[in-house]
Protein backbone atom coordinates (compact mmCIF):
# COMPACT_ATOMS: atom_id res chain seq x y z
CA UNK A 1 0.00 0.00 0.00
CA UNK A 2 1.36 3.26 -0.95
CA UNK A 3 0.76 5.90 1.80
CA UNK A 4 2.83 8.50 0.50
CA UNK A 5 1.27 11.68 -0.54
CA UNK A 6 4.26 13.45 -0.99
CA UNK A 7 7.86 13.19 -0.14
CA UNK A 8 8.20 13.54 3.70
CA UNK A 9 4.35 13.26 4.08
CA UNK A 10 2.22 9.93 4.81
CA UNK A 11 -0.93 8.96 6.27
CA UNK A 12 -0.98 6.90 9.28
CA UNK A 13 -4.63 6.61 9.95
CA UNK A 14 -6.74 3.15 10.13
CA UNK A 15 -8.51 1.71 7.87
CA UNK A 16 -11.89 0.58 9.42
CA UNK A 17 -13.13 -2.47 7.38
CA UNK A 18 -15.73 -3.39 9.51
CA UNK A 19 -17.64 -0.52 10.82
CA UNK A 20 -21.53 0.00 9.69
CA UNK A 21 -23.10 2.31 11.58
CA UNK A 22 -21.54 5.77 11.78
CA UNK A 23 -24.45 7.43 14.42
CA UNK A 24 -26.74 6.33 11.96
CA UNK A 25 -25.72 6.70 8.63
CA UNK A 26 -25.09 3.20 7.31
CA UNK A 27 -21.75 2.27 6.34
CA UNK A 28 -21.81 -0.32 3.97
CA UNK A 29 -18.11 0.39 2.98
CA UNK A 30 -16.79 0.78 5.88
CA UNK A 31 -14.58 3.83 6.48
CA UNK A 32 -11.34 5.12 7.45
CA UNK A 33 -9.91 7.56 9.48
CA UNK A 34 -7.25 9.54 8.12
CA UNK A 35 -4.16 10.52 10.02
CA UNK A 36 -1.28 12.19 8.35
CA UNK A 37 2.39 12.64 9.28
CA UNK A 38 4.96 15.30 8.43
CA UNK A 39 8.52 14.83 8.53
CA UNK A 40 10.95 17.73 8.10
CA UNK A 41 13.23 19.96 10.15
CA UNK A 42 9.83 19.38 12.75
CA UNK A 43 7.28 16.84 12.60
CA UNK A 44 4.10 17.11 12.36
CA UNK A 45 1.26 15.19 13.02
CA UNK A 46 -2.32 16.17 11.74
CA UNK A 47 -5.29 14.89 13.36
CA UNK A 48 -5.65 11.24 15.13
CA UNK A 49 -7.79 8.36 14.59
CA UNK A 50 -10.91 6.59 16.77
CA UNK A 51 -9.57 5.99 20.66
CA UNK A 52 -9.83 1.89 19.96
CA UNK A 53 -7.19 2.01 16.99
CA UNK A 54 -4.35 4.65 18.51
CA UNK A 55 -1.98 1.66 19.12
CA UNK A 56 -1.87 1.10 15.47
CA UNK A 57 -2.50 4.77 14.53
CA UNK A 58 0.97 5.36 16.44
CA UNK A 59 2.89 2.32 15.65
CA UNK A 60 2.43 3.51 12.10
CA UNK A 61 4.12 7.01 12.96
CA UNK A 62 6.87 5.08 15.00
CA UNK A 63 7.56 3.05 11.74
CA UNK A 64 8.47 6.40 10.06
CA UNK A 65 10.24 8.29 12.82
CA UNK A 66 11.09 8.42 16.24
CA UNK A 67 7.84 9.99 18.60
CA UNK A 68 10.61 12.46 19.98
CA UNK A 69 10.87 13.86 16.81
CA UNK A 70 6.90 14.97 16.81
CA UNK A 71 6.57 18.86 17.85
CA UNK A 72 3.16 19.23 16.65
CA UNK A 73 -0.16 17.19 17.15
CA UNK A 74 -2.35 19.19 14.68
CA UNK A 75 -6.18 19.03 15.58
CA UNK A 76 -8.39 19.66 12.83
CA UNK A 77 -11.69 18.72 14.26
CA UNK A 78 -12.73 17.45 17.69
CA UNK A 79 -15.13 14.84 16.65
CA UNK A 80 -14.04 11.56 18.59
CA UNK A 81 -13.22 9.21 15.24
CA UNK A 82 -10.76 12.15 14.73
CA UNK A 83 -10.03 13.34 18.17
CA UNK A 84 -10.55 9.89 20.17
CA UNK A 85 -6.51 9.16 19.72
CA UNK A 86 -5.45 12.01 20.53
CA UNK A 87 -4.92 11.21 24.54
CA UNK A 88 -2.60 8.54 23.50
CA UNK A 89 -0.63 10.33 20.61
CA UNK A 90 -0.19 13.32 23.62
CA UNK A 91 1.03 10.92 26.29
CA UNK A 92 3.22 9.27 23.87
CA UNK A 93 4.52 12.51 22.79
CA UNK A 94 5.30 14.73 26.00
CA UNK A 95 6.95 17.35 24.23
CA UNK A 96 4.07 17.79 21.74
CA UNK A 97 2.21 20.93 21.19
CA UNK A 98 -1.64 20.88 20.72
CA UNK A 99 -2.57 22.52 17.61
CA UNK A 100 -5.66 23.79 16.97
CA UNK A 101 -7.72 26.57 17.24
CA UNK A 102 -9.62 28.33 20.52
CA UNK A 103 -13.62 26.39 20.16
CA UNK A 104 -11.42 23.63 19.52
CA UNK A 105 -9.00 23.51 22.35
CA UNK A 106 -12.77 24.34 24.33
CA UNK A 107 -14.52 21.33 22.59
CA UNK A 108 -11.34 19.02 23.32
CA UNK A 109 -11.37 20.62 26.92
CA UNK A 110 -15.02 18.87 27.76
CA UNK A 111 -13.97 15.35 25.85
CA UNK A 112 -10.84 14.35 27.77
CA UNK A 113 -8.29 15.30 30.28
CA UNK A 114 -5.77 17.51 28.71
CA UNK A 115 -4.39 18.73 32.39
CA UNK A 116 -1.48 17.54 30.94
CA UNK A 117 -1.48 19.03 27.52
CA UNK A 118 0.69 21.90 26.07
CA UNK A 119 -1.67 24.13 23.76
CA UNK A 120 -0.38 26.25 20.53
CA UNK A 121 -3.98 28.02 19.73
CA UNK A 122 -3.73 29.42 16.14
CA UNK A 123 -6.20 32.11 14.74
CA UNK A 124 -7.51 31.32 11.48
CA UNK A 125 -4.83 32.66 8.91
CA UNK A 126 -1.69 31.80 11.70
CA UNK A 127 1.20 29.63 10.27
CA UNK A 128 3.67 27.52 11.57
CA UNK A 129 6.90 26.61 10.01
CA UNK A 130 8.06 22.99 10.24
CA UNK A 131 11.59 24.16 8.16
CA UNK A 132 10.93 24.07 4.73
CA UNK A 133 7.43 23.64 4.30
CA UNK A 134 4.69 26.10 6.64
CA UNK A 135 1.56 24.95 8.13
CA UNK A 136 -1.68 27.35 7.57
CA UNK A 137 -4.67 27.59 9.28
CA UNK A 138 -7.99 28.15 7.51
CA UNK A 139 -10.80 28.48 10.37
CA UNK A 140 -14.22 26.28 8.52
CA UNK A 141 -16.80 26.42 11.15
CA UNK A 142 -19.57 24.28 10.53
CA UNK A 143 -16.93 21.91 8.02
CA UNK A 144 -18.58 19.83 10.25
CA UNK A 145 -18.77 21.55 13.34
CA UNK A 146 -18.43 25.03 14.63
CA UNK A 147 -14.27 24.05 15.66
CA UNK A 148 -13.31 22.69 12.72
CA UNK A 149 -10.46 23.95 10.69
CA UNK A 150 -8.20 23.36 7.73
CA UNK A 151 -4.30 23.04 7.22
CA UNK A 152 -2.60 23.99 3.99
CA UNK A 153 0.84 23.30 3.04
CA UNK A 154 1.79 25.97 0.22
CA UNK A 155 5.12 24.13 -0.54
CA UNK A 156 3.25 20.67 -1.59
CA UNK A 157 -0.53 22.61 -2.89
CA UNK A 158 -1.48 20.12 -0.24
CA UNK A 159 -4.72 20.56 1.98
CA UNK A 160 -5.80 18.28 4.67
CA UNK A 161 -9.56 19.30 4.65
CA UNK A 162 -11.21 17.05 7.53
CA UNK A 163 -13.95 15.83 6.68
CA UNK A 164 -14.78 17.93 3.54
CA UNK A 165 -14.77 15.69 0.44
CA UNK A 166 -14.15 12.80 3.08
CA UNK A 167 -16.03 9.52 1.93
CA UNK A 168 -16.93 6.27 4.44
CA UNK A 169 -15.18 3.86 2.11
CA UNK A 170 -12.53 1.66 3.30
CA UNK A 171 -9.98 0.38 0.87
CA UNK A 172 -6.62 -0.88 0.36
CA UNK A 173 -6.08 1.95 -1.69
CA UNK A 174 -5.24 5.56 -0.45
CA UNK A 175 -5.62 7.43 -3.88
CA UNK A 176 -8.48 8.46 -5.81
CA UNK A 177 -7.28 6.99 -9.15
CA UNK A 178 -6.50 3.71 -7.64
CA UNK A 179 -10.35 2.99 -7.20
CA UNK A 180 -12.90 3.42 -9.51
CA UNK A 181 -14.11 6.90 -9.97
CA UNK A 182 -17.81 6.75 -9.88
CA UNK A 183 -17.45 4.16 -6.57
CA UNK A 184 -15.48 6.69 -4.90
CA UNK A 185 -18.28 9.82 -6.04
CA UNK A 186 -21.21 7.99 -5.27
CA UNK A 187 -19.17 7.85 -1.55
CA UNK A 188 -18.43 11.05 -1.28
CA UNK A 189 -22.02 12.03 -2.29
CA UNK A 190 -23.65 9.71 0.50
CA UNK A 191 -21.04 11.14 2.82
CA UNK A 192 -21.74 15.06 1.73
CA UNK A 193 -25.99 14.40 2.08
CA UNK A 194 -25.49 12.57 5.51
CA UNK A 195 -23.02 14.32 7.16
CA UNK A 196 -22.83 17.94 5.78
CA UNK A 197 -26.20 18.24 3.50
CA UNK A 198 -27.29 20.61 6.21
CA UNK A 199 -24.42 23.04 6.26
CA UNK A 200 -24.04 24.23 1.92
CA UNK A 201 -24.09 28.06 3.02
CA UNK A 202 -20.70 27.39 4.81
CA UNK A 203 -19.50 25.14 2.72
CA UNK A 204 -20.14 27.11 -0.51
CA UNK A 205 -18.03 30.00 2.01
CA UNK A 206 -15.56 27.44 2.42
CA UNK A 207 -15.07 26.32 -1.39
CA UNK A 208 -14.77 30.01 -2.03
CA UNK A 209 -11.98 30.40 0.14
CA UNK A 210 -10.60 26.80 -1.26
CA UNK A 211 -10.71 28.39 -4.71
CA UNK A 212 -7.65 31.19 -3.69
CA UNK A 213 -5.50 28.75 -3.00
CA UNK A 214 -2.92 26.64 -4.96
CA UNK A 215 -3.74 22.97 -4.32
CA UNK A 216 -2.48 19.65 -6.22
CA UNK A 217 -4.18 17.20 -3.41
CA UNK A 218 -6.78 16.72 -1.22
CA UNK A 219 -5.70 15.10 2.26
CA UNK A 220 -9.96 14.22 3.75
CA UNK A 221 -10.28 12.71 7.19
CA UNK A 222 -12.01 9.38 5.49
CA UNK A 223 -11.66 7.65 2.28
CA UNK A 224 -9.23 8.33 -0.57
CA UNK A 225 -6.91 11.32 -1.04
CA UNK A 226 -8.15 13.54 -4.39
CA UNK A 227 -4.78 14.25 -6.22
CA UNK A 228 -6.15 13.05 -10.25
CA UNK A 229 -9.69 14.07 -9.77
CA UNK A 230 -10.13 17.43 -7.48
CA UNK A 231 -11.90 18.94 -10.75
CA UNK A 232 -14.62 16.50 -10.43
CA UNK A 233 -15.41 16.41 -6.19
CA UNK A 234 -14.73 20.17 -6.40
CA UNK A 235 -17.61 20.67 -8.89
CA UNK A 236 -19.37 17.75 -7.61
CA UNK A 237 -19.82 20.06 -4.17
CA UNK A 238 -20.69 22.93 -6.21
CA UNK A 239 -23.87 21.33 -7.29
CA UNK A 240 -24.22 19.78 -3.72
CA UNK A 241 -23.92 23.00 -1.56
CA UNK A 242 -26.96 24.23 -3.02
CA UNK A 243 -29.00 20.72 -3.46
CA UNK A 244 -28.90 21.39 -7.38
CA UNK A 245 -32.11 19.63 -8.58
CA UNK A 246 -31.99 16.88 -11.57
CA UNK A 247 -34.44 14.92 -13.26
CA UNK A 248 -34.95 12.87 -10.59
CA UNK A 249 -38.16 12.01 -8.62
CA UNK A 250 -38.77 10.60 -5.40
CA UNK A 251 -41.86 8.52 -3.98
CA UNK A 252 -41.30 7.94 -0.53
CA UNK A 253 -44.33 5.99 1.14
CA UNK A 254 -45.25 3.78 4.67
CA UNK A 255 -47.58 1.56 4.51
CA UNK A 256 -50.44 -0.64 6.39
CA UNK A 257 -52.41 -2.55 4.57
CA UNK A 258 -51.54 -1.70 1.11
CA UNK A 259 -53.62 1.37 0.35
CA UNK A 260 -50.77 4.05 0.73
CA UNK A 261 -48.77 1.57 -1.01
CA UNK A 262 -51.30 1.79 -4.26
CA UNK A 263 -51.64 5.31 -4.07
CA UNK A 264 -47.22 5.53 -4.17
CA UNK A 265 -47.48 2.60 -7.37
CA UNK A 266 -49.98 5.17 -9.24
CA UNK A 267 -47.73 8.11 -8.36
CA UNK A 268 -44.94 6.37 -9.89
CA UNK A 269 -46.61 5.29 -12.79
CA UNK A 270 -47.73 8.93 -13.96
CA UNK A 271 -43.82 10.06 -12.83
CA UNK A 272 -42.66 7.35 -15.19
CA UNK A 273 -44.57 8.85 -18.33
CA UNK A 274 -42.12 10.96 -18.28
CA UNK A 275 -38.25 10.89 -19.06
CA UNK A 276 -37.27 11.15 -15.82
CA UNK A 277 -35.41 9.09 -13.09
CA UNK A 278 -37.33 7.61 -10.09
CA UNK A 279 -36.77 6.24 -6.75
CA UNK A 280 -39.39 4.30 -5.08
CA UNK A 281 -38.95 3.76 -1.58
CA UNK A 282 -40.61 1.99 1.01
CA UNK A 283 -39.44 3.05 4.97
CA UNK A 284 -39.52 -0.03 5.82
CA UNK A 285 -36.90 -1.37 3.19
CA UNK A 286 -34.90 1.29 3.00
CA UNK A 287 -32.47 2.73 4.98
CA UNK A 288 -32.28 6.81 5.45
CA UNK A 289 -28.65 6.76 4.84
CA UNK A 290 -30.28 5.98 0.71
CA UNK A 291 -32.80 8.33 1.02
CA UNK A 292 -31.03 11.18 2.41
CA UNK A 293 -28.46 10.50 -0.62
CA UNK A 294 -30.53 10.67 -3.47
CA UNK A 295 -33.08 13.85 -1.80
CA UNK A 296 -29.55 15.74 -2.14
CA UNK A 297 -30.39 15.96 -5.74
CA UNK A 298 -33.48 15.21 -6.72
CA UNK A 299 -35.72 18.05 -7.94
CA UNK A 300 -39.18 16.79 -6.38
CA UNK A 301 -40.27 14.22 -3.78
CA UNK A 302 -43.81 12.57 -2.63
CA UNK A 303 -44.22 11.36 0.27
CA UNK A 304 -47.20 9.62 2.21
CA UNK A 305 -47.88 7.64 5.12
CA UNK A 306 -51.56 6.57 6.58
CA UNK A 307 -52.91 7.79 9.69
CA UNK A 308 -52.08 5.42 12.51
CA UNK A 309 -53.18 6.14 16.07
CA UNK A 310 -54.29 9.73 14.76
CA UNK A 311 -50.39 10.14 13.53
CA UNK A 312 -47.86 8.90 11.45
CA UNK A 313 -46.31 5.39 10.87
CA UNK A 314 -43.34 5.56 12.90
CA UNK A 315 -40.75 4.92 10.71
CA UNK A 316 -41.98 7.95 8.21
CA UNK A 317 -41.72 9.99 11.01
CA UNK A 318 -38.32 8.86 11.98
CA UNK A 319 -36.81 9.65 8.20
CA UNK A 320 -38.66 12.43 8.18
CA UNK A 321 -37.17 13.61 11.48
CA UNK A 322 -33.62 13.11 9.88
CA UNK A 323 -34.58 14.41 6.48
CA UNK A 324 -35.63 18.27 8.48
CA UNK A 325 -32.42 17.82 10.11
CA UNK A 326 -30.28 17.46 7.20
CA UNK A 327 -32.22 20.67 5.39
CA UNK A 328 -32.31 19.86 2.12
CA UNK A 329 -32.90 22.63 -0.59
CA UNK A 330 -34.69 23.63 -3.99
CA UNK A 331 -37.22 21.04 -3.44
CA UNK A 332 -41.21 20.51 -4.80
CA UNK A 333 -43.28 18.17 -3.64
CA UNK A 334 -46.79 16.82 -2.05
CA UNK A 335 -48.05 14.27 0.45
CA UNK A 336 -50.42 11.86 0.35
CA UNK A 337 -51.99 8.77 2.58
CA UNK A 338 -54.77 6.95 3.10
CA UNK A 339 -56.99 7.12 6.52
CA UNK A 340 -59.70 5.09 8.36
CA UNK A 341 -61.83 7.76 10.31
CA UNK A 342 -59.49 10.16 11.37
CA UNK A 343 -58.09 12.72 8.82
CA UNK A 344 -56.01 13.51 11.84
CA UNK A 345 -52.04 12.47 11.01
CA UNK A 346 -51.21 10.90 7.57
CA UNK A 347 -51.30 13.60 4.85
CA UNK A 348 -51.68 15.98 6.94
CA UNK A 349 -49.05 15.46 9.18
CA UNK A 350 -46.43 14.47 6.38
CA UNK A 351 -47.68 17.91 4.64
CA UNK A 352 -46.83 19.78 7.79
CA UNK A 353 -42.95 18.26 7.83
CA UNK A 354 -42.64 19.07 4.34
CA UNK A 355 -43.76 22.65 4.95
CA UNK A 356 -40.95 22.40 7.95
CA UNK A 357 -38.51 21.30 5.48
CA UNK A 358 -39.28 24.10 3.46
CA UNK A 359 -40.24 21.89 0.51
CA UNK A 360 -42.41 23.41 -1.88
CA UNK A 361 -45.68 22.13 -2.42
CA UNK A 362 -47.02 21.25 -5.60
CA UNK A 363 -50.79 20.67 -4.49
CA UNK A 364 -52.67 19.62 -1.54
CA UNK A 365 -52.52 16.25 -0.14
CA UNK A 366 -54.37 13.42 -1.28
CA UNK A 367 -56.22 11.48 0.82
CA UNK A 368 -57.74 8.36 0.38
CA UNK A 369 -60.23 6.65 2.73
CA UNK A 370 -59.37 2.76 3.11
CA UNK A 371 -58.77 1.83 -0.09
CA UNK A 372 -58.39 4.01 -2.81
CA UNK A 373 -61.11 4.46 -5.57
CA UNK A 374 -59.95 4.59 -9.47
CA UNK A 375 -60.58 8.25 -9.08
CA UNK A 376 -57.88 9.06 -6.50
CA UNK A 377 -55.47 6.86 -8.26
CA UNK A 378 -56.12 8.78 -11.61
CA UNK A 379 -55.39 11.75 -9.28
CA UNK A 380 -51.85 10.09 -7.69
CA UNK A 381 -51.10 9.93 -11.64
CA UNK A 382 -51.54 12.94 -12.71
CA UNK A 383 -49.66 14.63 -9.16
CA UNK A 384 -46.73 12.01 -10.75
CA UNK A 385 -47.01 13.28 -14.30
CA UNK A 386 -46.50 16.95 -12.59
CA UNK A 387 -43.64 15.72 -10.67
CA UNK A 388 -42.45 14.11 -13.89
CA UNK A 389 -42.89 17.31 -15.82
CA UNK A 390 -41.38 19.90 -13.63
CA UNK A 391 -38.18 17.20 -13.04
CA UNK A 392 -38.12 16.83 -16.90
CA UNK A 393 -37.09 20.53 -17.25
CA UNK A 394 -33.29 19.90 -15.14
CA UNK A 395 -32.57 17.39 -18.22
CA UNK A 396 -29.17 18.66 -19.16
CA UNK B 1 -29.10 49.06 14.24
CA UNK B 2 -27.22 46.83 16.70
CA UNK B 3 -25.74 43.76 14.63
CA UNK B 4 -25.97 40.21 16.63
CA UNK B 5 -22.98 37.33 15.77
CA UNK B 6 -23.81 33.71 16.28
CA UNK B 7 -22.10 32.51 19.01
CA UNK B 8 -21.63 28.94 17.03
CA UNK B 9 -20.52 29.16 13.62
CA UNK B 10 -20.03 33.16 13.67
CA UNK B 11 -22.37 34.15 11.09
CA UNK B 12 -23.40 38.08 11.40
CA UNK B 13 -27.35 39.21 11.39
CA UNK B 14 -27.17 42.53 9.77
CA UNK B 15 -30.62 43.80 10.55
CA UNK B 16 -30.21 46.44 7.07
CA UNK B 17 -30.18 42.80 5.03
CA UNK B 18 -32.32 40.52 7.14
CA UNK B 19 -32.59 36.88 6.51
CA UNK B 20 -34.54 36.73 3.45
CA UNK B 21 -34.94 33.62 2.83
CA UNK B 22 -35.92 32.74 6.48
CA UNK B 23 -38.51 35.42 5.92
CA UNK B 24 -36.94 38.58 8.09
CA UNK B 25 -37.58 41.23 5.83
CA UNK B 26 -34.40 43.76 5.49
CA UNK B 27 -34.95 46.32 8.44
CA UNK B 28 -35.82 44.28 11.37
CA UNK B 29 -33.92 44.21 14.64
CA UNK B 30 -32.78 41.21 15.98
CA UNK B 31 -35.15 41.58 18.69
CA UNK B 32 -38.32 41.31 16.32
CA UNK B 33 -37.23 38.30 14.69
CA UNK B 34 -39.40 35.35 16.11
CA UNK B 35 -38.28 33.44 18.66
CA UNK B 36 -38.45 29.92 16.10
CA UNK B 37 -36.02 31.50 14.03
CA UNK B 38 -32.90 29.70 13.48
CA UNK B 39 -29.63 30.20 12.00
CA UNK B 40 -29.18 30.46 8.24
CA UNK B 41 -26.12 29.21 8.98
CA UNK B 42 -25.54 26.53 11.72
CA UNK B 43 -29.37 25.79 12.91
CA UNK B 44 -29.05 27.55 16.88
CA UNK B 45 -31.88 29.84 18.63
CA UNK B 46 -31.89 33.42 19.14
CA UNK B 47 -30.05 32.82 22.39
CA UNK B 48 -26.75 31.65 21.22
CA UNK B 49 -26.70 35.41 19.40
CA UNK B 50 -24.81 38.04 20.96
CA UNK B 51 -24.30 41.62 20.10
CA UNK B 52 -21.61 42.70 17.56
CA UNK B 53 -18.98 44.60 19.49
CA UNK B 54 -17.32 47.50 17.33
Amino acid sequence: MNTTLKEGIDWVGYIDWTVRDFHGYKTDSGSTYNAYLIRDEKCAVIDAVKAQYVDKYIARIQALTDLKNISYVVCNHAEPDHSGGLPGIMEACPQAELVCNAKCKDALEKHFDTSAWKWRIVEDGDSISLGKRTLSFINTPMVHWPESMFTYVPEDKLLFSMDAFGQHFATAFRFDDEEPLDVIMQEAKAYYANIVMLYGRPIAQTLDRAAELEIEMIAPSHGVIWRSHLKEVLAAYRKWVVCKPTPKVIVLYASMWQATEHMAEAILEGVQEHEVEARFYNVDATHSTQIATEVLDCAAIAIGSPTLNNTLMPNLAGVLCYLKGLRPTQKKGFAFGSYGWSKRGGASEVEDAMKEMKIELMQEPIRSQYVPTPEILEQCREAGRAMGRYAEQFTK
Amino acid sequence: MKKYICDVCGWIYDPEIGDPDSGIAPGTQFEDIPDDWECPECGVGKDDFSVLEG
